[in-house]
């Protein structure tokens, strides 16, 4: 498909969804049960209030979600109890599936979310979003709603097709434009129209879910695209537009880290689809150098990025939605 | 239910519980109204918030007006003939480039203008729910309103143009603020708002070593303000709440502005004041050749209630029933836009607040529900009767 006529047909606005109670309407019709994870690491300060907003707008006003669960990766601050406090069900990554282990990584939450959860869909919006909203939730799901083909529905939060003549501070995506846009319009120039491939924000069918495997680390986002795109082609994905979203921002050295994590696992792809042959073994060994005066000291961080099989091979998955 | 005011005082922890069960809602409206921007004369997007909220919540006839207040009608059984109006100012201190991100802990919420007045917004917003969940019901017709153009230059022109325009007899008018909890207004002070803008002819030699610029005639302005006598009785005062003036260390300020306030239970006093400013300008100007203006752009006249009046005493009542520490203390705000019009009214807090107006603002998350016992306290007292003077 043209890459401007998908645009033009999957890709959509949150202004499009303000009908939260048809979208309400249209989901009981279905059936569907929805829910939200939300996959946090000492995540205090932000975590209350994205609970609030989603219990107060998207459970008791509308009754879009039919669950908001933090799956935590062992914070050391407040987040459990601060999450808890306001509503959401709370569980620590360890104690979902415990025969499997445990592994660090937010891919892991997102993973287990899949096992814990009971939604049809799941719609994954990261703990820190400082200027959250209820269009975080509602705007990825009503795709979903309202069309059956969509399974997987990413945000954005930017408008680099309309405005390229005008300079945007990059507050944001650095990596998305340096590293997995290129690599996608190298390899699979159609995903190269996600436009925010690495946004940690989006709405997914279980079916999908269940079906793919997860890298516990950096490349859980371009995997899932990789993956969906070969089994599902473009048409399962939409995209919405969420206006502007404020998070921290990371240094360069950490977007080094998350480079390379995204990198392993694109190679690995690249190998498992039978695009490259013959990949060499690869070092899990990241090298950055920092100065001290004028002296350079190498900094070495191992990053191995680990995956999960998909759900559905797990056996106490199976058992648990009764798939034998 | 509620045919006694005794009634009413025994009802008020049950207002409270009911309260505490939409914790998120409210705390949900705060954020969301919080992380709007809306300076002065920019509310617009804020009111327009609420006046969703207003017609999300089946409200006949929410509609904003020319001036942009945002208005939403909860129908009392009784028709038209009696209303209760609660007001709460959209506008904040905060220019709209300010950070508005809105944080949540558990025990208090903090960001710019939580308090002031984003809290007494999202109660507005969430009293529909409320009144729901309380199964409460009114003869009186609530008005519920979110005022623009309130603070600083806007001058109440928000709620005095609702007033002004308004056609349904209003019983009393309740006020509300997002700090600090136990406040109670039933008067206002006589008030002139104004600034003092002092500029230096652009001819000036800056440069000449010794010359004094505009910061050094303004200081000459501000000896004369504090040399101006104050009464003990009535009560006066002069307030200088900004000064603004200069660009640099080195060059000599070419302009500087002062914000100031005269406040006195007298409208006499407030109108000698103001004459004694005048001559201190005109004594500065002539002394210095320097251009020196006054501009007087907002006014109040002393008045209200007694505090033996039927709503003081009724809402005094109530807080005492909630353990709330009462302190009574005139008002500058919307209540005399309601004093002007003879119209009995009050001003409460809901919680308890610190760091007001600064982009640190935060406020308790606890109290709140103590706050909106207190007002559907007094809501109720106003709709049985209890609070009007010939009641």
């Amino acid at each position: 498909m043209p890459m401007d006529k998908w645009l033009k047909s999957h890709t959509f606005h949150y202004h499009a969804f303000w009908d939260i109670l048809k979208c309400v309407r249209e989901k009981e019709k279905q059936g569907l049960k929805i829910s939200l994870c939300i996959p946090t690491l000492n995540e205090e300060k932000t975590i209350g209030k994205e609970v609030v907003i989603f219990q107060s707008e998207l459970v008791t006003r509308y009754p879009l979600l039919d669950e908001i669960a933090v799956i935590d990766s062992g914070s050391t601050d407040q987040t459990r109890d601060v999450a808890a406090s306001f509503g959401a069900d709370v569980y620590l990554a360890s104690d979902i599936l415990p025969e499997v282990g445990d592994k660090k990584g937010k891919g892991e939450n997102l993973w287990k979310a899949i096992y814990q959860l009971k939604g049809d869909i799941i719609v994954y919006v990261d703990a820190d979003i400082k200027n959250i909203h209820p269009r975080f939730a509602y705007a990825l799901v009503a795709p979903l709603i309202y069309n059956t083909e969509t399974k997987y529905v990413k945000a954005f939060y930017d408008r680099p097709l309309t405005v390229s003549n005008i300079v945007r501070p990059s507050g944001g995506g650095r990596v998305t434009e340096i590293l997995v846009r290129p690599l996608f319009s190298l390899f699979f120039p159609e995903l190269a129209a996600i436009i925010q491939p690495l946004s940690g924000e989006y709405a997914v069918r279980r079916e999908v879910l269940e079906a793919i495997p997860f890298p516990i680390g950096y490349g859980v986002e371009t995997s899932h695209l990789m993956d969906i795109y070969r089994k599902w082609g473009m048409d399962a994905f939409g995209q919405t537009d969420l206006g502007r979203r404020i998070h921290r921002n990371q240094s360069t050295r950490d977007l080094g880290k998350m480079s390379f994590g995204i990198l392993q696992t694109f190679l690995h792809r690249l190998e498992s689809f039978g695009v490259m042959k013959d990949l060499p073994e690869l070092s899990m060994c990241l090298q950055q150098f920092q100065a001290d005066d004028d002296h350079y000291e190498q900094v070495q961080t191992e990053i191995f990025e680990e995956e999960r099989p998909p759900m559905i091979e797990v056996p106490a998955y199976r058992k648990k939605r009764r798939l034998d | 239910m509620g045919h006694t005011f005794d009634n009413i005082l025994d009802q008020l922890a049950t207002y409270k519980a009911g309260s505490e069960t939409l914790r998120e809602t409210i705390l949900a409206n705060l954020v969301m109204v919080g992380e709007i921007a809306a300076p002065t004369f920019q509310e617009q997007e804020k009111l327009q918030f609420l006046l969703q909220r207003f017609s999300e919540a089946g409200l006949p006839d929410a509609s904003s007006d020319e001036v942009g207040n945002s208005v939403g009608l909860i129908p009392g059984k009784g028709g038209d003939k009696k209303n209760i109006l609660l007001v709460a100012h959209a506008d904040t201190v905060f220019a709209e480039e300010v950070d508005h991100t809105v944080t949540v802990h558990p025990d208090r919420v903090i960001g710019p203008g939580v308090g002031d007045n984003s809290l007494g917004v999202a109660v507005l917003a969430s009293l529909s729910n409320l009144i729901e969940k309380l199964d409460l019901e009114f003869d009186s017709n609530l008005i519920l309103m979110g005022a623009s153009r309130s603070l600083g230059r806007g001058n109440l022109e928000g709620l005095r143009f609702f007033l002004e325009n308004n056609t349904l007899p209003i019983q009393a008018a309740i006020c509300l603020e997002g700090v600090q909890l136990g406040r109670l207004s039933i008067t206002s002070l006589g008030m002139l708002r104004g600034e003092i803008t002092c500029r230096v002819p652009n001819e000036y030699d800056g440069s000449r070593f010794g010359a004094a610029g505009a910061i050094f005639i303004m200081n000459e302005v501000i000896n004369g303000l504090v040399e101006i006598p104050l009464p003990k009785r009535p009560k006066t005062s002069i307030i200088m709440g900004s000064i603004q003036g200069g660009t640099s260390f080195n060059s000599i300020a070419q302009s500087v502005r002062l914000r100031f306030e005269i406040r006195s239970e007298s409208a006499q006093m407030v109108r000698d004041i103001r004459q004694h400013v005048e001559n201190i300008i005109a004594k500065v100007t002539s002394e210095t050749g320097t251009e020196i203006n006054l501009d007087i752009f907002a006014g109040r006249e002393p008045g209200g209630l007694e505090l033996a009046h039927p709503l003081a005493h009724g809402t005094r009542a109530i807080m005492e029933r909630l353990n709330i520490e009462s302190r009574i203390a005139p008002s500058m705000s919307e209540l005399t836009a309601l004093i002007d019009r003879n119209i009995p009214a009050v001003t409460v807090g809901l919680t308890w607040g610190e760091h007001l107006n600064e982009p640190n603002e935060s406020i308790q998350v606890e109290p709140i529900s103590t706050g909106i016992a207190q007002l559907i306290g007094i809501l109720m007292a106003v709709d049985r009767g209890f609070c009007h003077a010939d009641g």
